[in-house]
């Protein structure tokens, strides 16, 4: 299905030299890289350094790119912040790059000093120095770490120091209990917080792209509506409080308007696209159509809209102008599909689609060509980029038995080109993921 | 326009009650109870007595000749009682995303509502709302289930 693909990694160091990687069938070599203790000076240090390394190999490794060569191989075990590698020894164990750190307290709180090396061409491509109030943003450090390293070898934006908003689900599943939960995008259980107390059913979040604002929908005395969440003030507020359900939110880019489905009452209750200016409070139609028109997505330019509708007879994927003109089909294959969201690099659509008995989700381009499916199952639903355009999250969901057994929905992260899938954990079943943008 | 009370939940479960390993509820709307303490005009009375629901074929939001006899009977029935106040849920099966199912199930309720209104019942009596795939009668991962699940169900709210 994938051909071998050449795909260059730039450096953006010095030399500007480039590192060529093959992928074939897809598969990247993951890159060796040492990741040296985390030196503190005292108990407190010692353990944030720990804490510091764990993330940031985790957070390497997972990205399917690198992967963390064994401790137990190090010939060096010096701190290397201040003085430079013997790079023979860590060529020997075959790490391309090297990183040391080290943890120190100071007047200003915690500090973190880093040097990352280029082992084969023995020089330092990156050091940073950082200083932190107290320990609670050490795992944003780790996280930001983990983006400057990724960054400055793969030459890709980071994704790291971001979170993922998703709806936590537990209890009977015709009772089903849901609640919106945010996580660090690496699902670590410290990160964990529930934003909902369950009371209300609520249904689909997406992160506004530059604000701390989430979109949702909410069953607030059982009236299903779409609201916003203010995730520094906790404050919760409707999108347009009138008749008739408002659903499948989505921020446009600049995070100043929603698009969603609105079913007026007095449009027979079928859904339209709407557009919701959240400073005037105005909406707009976009779609006039007998069909149900939902799910639309923003490109990231905000010129064009995906949506997903049954206008020609069973549901497809469409394109239209930001002011509705212009609506074109672009799904090409068989079966029903879903769930279009407009990658943030703008190249590719993903979807699901439902065909032969199970759910698929792939990507497209944006004209509907080279149509490839990345995962397969029985049910799989709402896949979410990953701020960099290179890996989505979805939901997966197992078969259900009358008995009321079954039905287990996990959250998983995949590489685009189909590898490297894996499940970011969450302490309840959990759904409809959303990636916030960068922090 | 729609204020719809919390009554969900206690509704959903009676009808569970009620339902529970029925393979054929609309078959049971003509089929009078056997026991016979069910006051008039309850949800009970129009479960067992006329038929809560209807059912709707894969990706339609059409009224079959079936659930229209079944609508005609509520209608007859809500003219019967007519301080009784309904609401109207529309419900799809797992094999669609939420969203479309949203769509879906609104559009379910809204066929109900409609035909209801248009065989007389006033609007002010009714509400309805969609709970897409998000709240099954029957768990499971089949045509059996799915079938049941495809429908709309109307709850006694006051």
């Amino acid at each position: 299905m994938i051909k071998k693909i050449l795909i260059i990694l730039f450096f953006s160091f010095n030399a500007n030299s480039a590192l060529e990687v093959t992928i074939a069938q897809g598969k990247v070599e993951p890159t060796p890289i040492a990741i040296t203790q985390i030196f503190g000076a005292d108990s407190d240090t010692a353990r944030y350094g720990n804490t510091l390394r764990l993330i940031i190999s985790n957070n390497l490794t997972n990205s399917g790119l690198f992967y963390t060569v064994n401790e137990d191989l190090y010939i060096q075990s010096d701190n290397l912040v201040e003085k430079v590698p013997r790079f023979e020894d860590w060529k020997l164990i075959k790490a391309q790059f090297l990183l040391s750190a080290d943890v120190s307290k100071t007047d200003k709180g915690i500090r973190l000093r880093m040097r990352l090396y280029d082992v084969f061409n023995a020089k330092e491509i990156e050091k940073l120095q950082l200083t932190i109030p107290d320990e609670n943003l050490i795992r944003r450090v780790g996280h930001t770490v983990s983006d400057i390293v990724y960054e400055r070898i793969t030459g890709e934006t980071g994704y790291f120091d971001t979170r993922i908003v998703y709806v936590s689900e537990i209890g009977p599943l015709d009772q089903r209990v849901k609640r919106l939960a945010i996580m660090d995008q690496d699902g670590h259980l410290d990160s964990h917080q529930f934003l909902t107390d369950g009371k209300n059913m609520v249904l689909t979040p997406r992160f506004a792209p530059n604000k701390q604002l989430i979109t949702y929908m909410e069953y607030k005395n059982n009236l299903p509506r779409v609201y916003i969440y203010n995730l520094k003030t906790g404050e919760r507020e409707i999108v347009g409080d009138f008749p008739g359900m408002t659903f499948a939110p989505r921020f446009s880019p600049d995070s100043q308007s929603v698009v969603m489905s609105f079913s007026d009452p007095n449009n027979a209750a079928n859904s339209e696209i709407y557009l919701m200016d959240l400073n005037t409070r105005s909406r707009s139609r976009l779609t006039n159509d007998s069909g149900i028109d939902t799910s639309p997505s923003f490109s990231p330019d905000g010129e064009k809209i995906v949506f997903n509708s049954d206008r020609g007879g069973s549901p497809q994927l469409f394109i239209m102008d930001k002011n509705g003109d212009n609506i074109k089909r672009i799904s090409k294959g068989k079966g029903v599909y879903g769930n279009p969201v407009w990658s943030p690099r703008g190249d590719l659509i993903a979807f699901t689609k439902l065909t032969q008995g199970n759910f698929h989700i792939g990507v497209m381009d944006v004209n509907g060509n080279n149509e490839r499916v990345i995962v397969r199952d029985f049910a799989l639903e709402s896949p979410a980029w990953s701020p960099n355009g290179r890996y989505l999250i979805f939901h997966r969901q197992k078969r259900s038995n009358l008995d009321g057994t079954g039905g287990e929905v996990t959250i998983h992260f995949i590489d685009i080109t189909g590898y490297n899938e894996r499940v970011i954990p969450t302490p309840r079943d959990g759904s409809d993921p959303a990636w916030s943008p960068l922090l | 326009m729609l204020i719809v009370a919390g009554f969900f939940l206690a509704s959903c479960a009676a009808t569970k009650t009620e339902q529970g390993g029925d393979s054929d509820a609309a078959s049971a709307s003509t089929t009078s109870s056997s026991g016979g303490e069910i006051t008039a005009g309850t949800q009970e009375d129009l479960i067992v007595n006329v038929g809560d629901r209807v059912f709707f074929e894969f990706d339609s939001s059409e009224l079959t000749v079936d659930a229209q006899a079944t609508l005609d009977a509520q209608a007859a029935w809500l003219m019967q009682y007519p301080d009784t106040n309904i609401t109207v849920e529309g419900h799809a099966d797992e094999r669609g995303t939420r969203e479309y199912n949203l769509a879906l199930g609104d559009k379910r309720a809204f066929s109900v509502y409609s035909y209801l209104a248009q065989a007389g019942i006033d609007t002010n009596r009714m509400e309805y709302v969609s709970w897409g795939k998000e709240r099954p009668e029957v768990i499971g991962s089949d045509e059996t289930a799915y079938s049941q699940n495809r429908r709309g169900v109307t709850l006694v709210s006051n």
